[in-house]
């Protein structure tokens, strides 16, 4: 019989927006839903995936070698776990894509990571080579371990009645590994970029932090948006790491992209090209980005954005 | 210590590919080739910590068919000390080349694996974690610093929600980000250097591991095309294009 095993994001305390959307990517598969909260103190998280339409059990692994979230120490137990299962589920996250491989290396499985679409309970649909090409991957692997691209589908919403929490016994601290210092930024209310439904995205163009701060923040927050760049803004220290949209960051589908002082390189293209609207706003009537626009606006980002915010009311 | 750096040949990043009419696969014709920006990132890193006098040997291994040499000359030519070809019949794929590296950092006995986060074609980003597992190292994955300290290596990572610092014992595999270091140039002379270096060559089944392919690829696609867009001549008129995008939009309707 098919089941789904999905490994929920999640940071002990709260349960991540993009499990929801994990859990709408394995409806096709038609089969009962188990998520996997493997963490420490994370009952929380438990009890909000609990709470998601479609979900048949949480099965929780609470211990204090998991607080961390190591890669080590998870998968080895979901190694073992997933063997009861024909398909295990991650997010494309940092999170999923350094614990999805590792753990099917352990399984001797080929792992397909990035999904789309899911076909068949063997098919599958991924993009390849920067989004140029879309393939369709057919996996006969006794256990098919995933990576979903979670901004491709829509969150499940909350269901009528929790399902059942099951508690499960941990499994080994491999002790090889160990956090010395994170230092994470407040997002403060703002969306994560694969759950937002408007991404204001700046690039190069914006010149400065300053004017990432100064420009595009208050237009991001004036959408509920969720603000994003490119490698060049981040490389240039004008974003955090974490907002880096393209081939090697982050993939969105906003219902709006709006891309201000980008120039339209296909590795950026790759992480935003199936946002429902996008709209471009450079100085250089030439470039690609407008291309792939649907709006384009020519002009300089520093005279147009404060004009658009207070068009805009803000 | 002894790093090994894996590396790929790549379509050179700059190409936008496109796939046959009939959905088989890439089409092939003029494509240019080039090592996968990201294991450039790991030899270099590998580079600096020879010049740290950290490392004393690097080794740098590729597994596919003749055309990789071209790849691995490349590495030479930037400074690696060895190169490993691992000759294999058939296009792999991740679990096949983690394996034949297993096989391989077993043999090299490497403190050390420092390889590509992703590579740029294919888009998996599977190959190290898998073979770090394979291995029972522990992983480091989308470093964008790196230092050595003693019997362990310190990787501070690029994650959703900013940056972590982990401490790894050794021997332990990392991952490269973007922002680990700015690759070098490789000069005239040392490319004429590297012509001369003999590439180690390594028959794939003389490991005896299952390498072959798992994944069977059915179609590829082009994405669809967006429709030509329009050129507006004013923020009002931006701003008009926008407005159904408020949160807020319904009450302000
Ligand atoms: C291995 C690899 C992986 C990569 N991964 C990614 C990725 O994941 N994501 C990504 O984004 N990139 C990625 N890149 C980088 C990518 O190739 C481009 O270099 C990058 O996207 C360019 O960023 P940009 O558009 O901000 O900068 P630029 O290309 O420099 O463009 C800046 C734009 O701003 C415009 N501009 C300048 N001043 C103004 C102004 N005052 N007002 C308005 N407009 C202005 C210019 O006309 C120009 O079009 C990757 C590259 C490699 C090699
Ligand atoms: N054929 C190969 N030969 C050697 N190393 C490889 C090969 N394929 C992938 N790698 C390594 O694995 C990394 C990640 O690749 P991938 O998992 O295919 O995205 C690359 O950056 C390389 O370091």
């Amino acid at each position: 019989m098919m089941r789904t095993l999905l490994v929920a994001d999640h940071d002990n305390r709260k349960l991540s927006p993009l499990a929801a959307r994990v859990l709408t990517a394995a409806r096709p598969l038609d089969a009962p839903v188990d998520v996997l909260v493997i963490g420490h103190g994370c009952d929380a998280v438990a009890d909000a995936a609990a709470l998601l339409t479609g979900v048949s059990r949480v099965r929780l692994l609470d211990a204090p070698h998991y607080a961390d979230l190591l890669a080590e120490n998870l998968a080895m137990v979901i190694a073992q776990l997933a063997g009861s299962y024909s398909h295990v589920l991650f997010s494309a996250s940092s999170f999923g894509k350094a614990l999805a491989p590792r753990v099917a290396a352990m399984l001797d499985v080929a792992p397909v990571s990035g999904v789309t679409r899911i076909l068949a309970p063997d098919c599958f649909q991924r993009p390849s080579h920067a989004g140029n090409v879309i393939e369709t991957v057919q996996c006969d692997e006794p256990v098919r371990l995933l990576s979903i691209h979670a901004a491709a589908f829509e969150p499940a919403a909350a269901g009528p009645a929790p399902a059942t929490i099951s508690e499960l016994p941990a499994g080994p601290d491999m002790g090889v590994s160990q956090v010395v210092s994170r230092e994470l930024h407040d997002t403060g209310s703002r969306p994560p970029l694969e759950a937002a439904r408007v991404v204001v995205s700046g690039g190069r163009g914006l010149g400065s932090a300053e004017a990432f701060e100064r420009l595009l923040l208050p237009l991001a927050d004036r959408f509920g948006a969720a603000p994003a760049a490119t490698r060049a803004a981040v490389d240039a220290g004008f974003a955090p790491n974490d907002w880096q949209v393209g081939q090697t960051g982050k993939t969105v589908e906003p219902e709006l992209y709006l891309a201000v002082g980008i120039s339209g390189a296909l590795q950026h293209l790759s992480g935003m090209r199936n946002a429902g609207c996008i709209v471009a706003i450079n100085k250089d009537p030439e470039a690609e980005i407008f291309r792939h626009a649907d709006f384009g606006l020519v002009g300089e980002a520093a005279e147009i954005l404060p004009q658009l915010l207070a068009e805009l009311g803000g | 210590m002894k790093i090994l750096v894996p590396v790929k040949r790549v379509v050179d990043h700059e190409i936008r590919v496109r796939v046959k009419p009939d959905g088989s696969g890439l089409d092939e014709s003029g494509l240019r080739y080039a090592m996968n920006p990201f294991d450039e990132i790991a030899l270099e890193e590998a580079l600096r910590l020879r010049e740290a006098g950290i490392c004393s040997e690097i080794v740098i291994a590729s597994c596919g068919d003749a055309a990789v040499q071209d790849t691995l000359r490349h590495g030479l030519a930037l400074g690696a000390d060895r190169a490993i070809r691992i000759d294999t019949p058939v296009t792999l794929q991740p679990l096949g080349v983690a394996k034949l590296l297993k096989a391989l950092a077993l043999q090299e006995a490497p403190q050390l694996i420092l390889m590509g986060k992703q590579a740029t074609d294919s888009d998996a980003a599977q190959t190290g974690p898998m073979l770090a597992a394979m291995l029972g190292w522990p992983q480091g994955c989308f470093a964008s610093a790196l230092s050595v300290k003693a019997d362990r290596v310190e990787v501070r990572r690029e994650i959703d929600g900013g940056l972590e610092t982990l401490s790894l014992s050794l021997p332990a595999l990392v991952t490269t980000d973007l922002r680990l270091n700015l690759p070098r140039f490789v000069t005239l002379a040392n490319t004429m250097k590297a012509r001369r270096k003999t590439i180690e060559l390594m028959p794939a089944e003389s490991f005896g591991v299952d390498f072959m392919p798992r994944l069977r690829v059915l179609r590829s696609e082009a994405p669809p095309e967006r429709l030509p867009g329009e050129m507006l001549d004013s923020v009002s008129a931006l701003a008009g294009r926008l407005k159904p995008f408020l949160a807020d939009a319904e009450a302000q309707a």
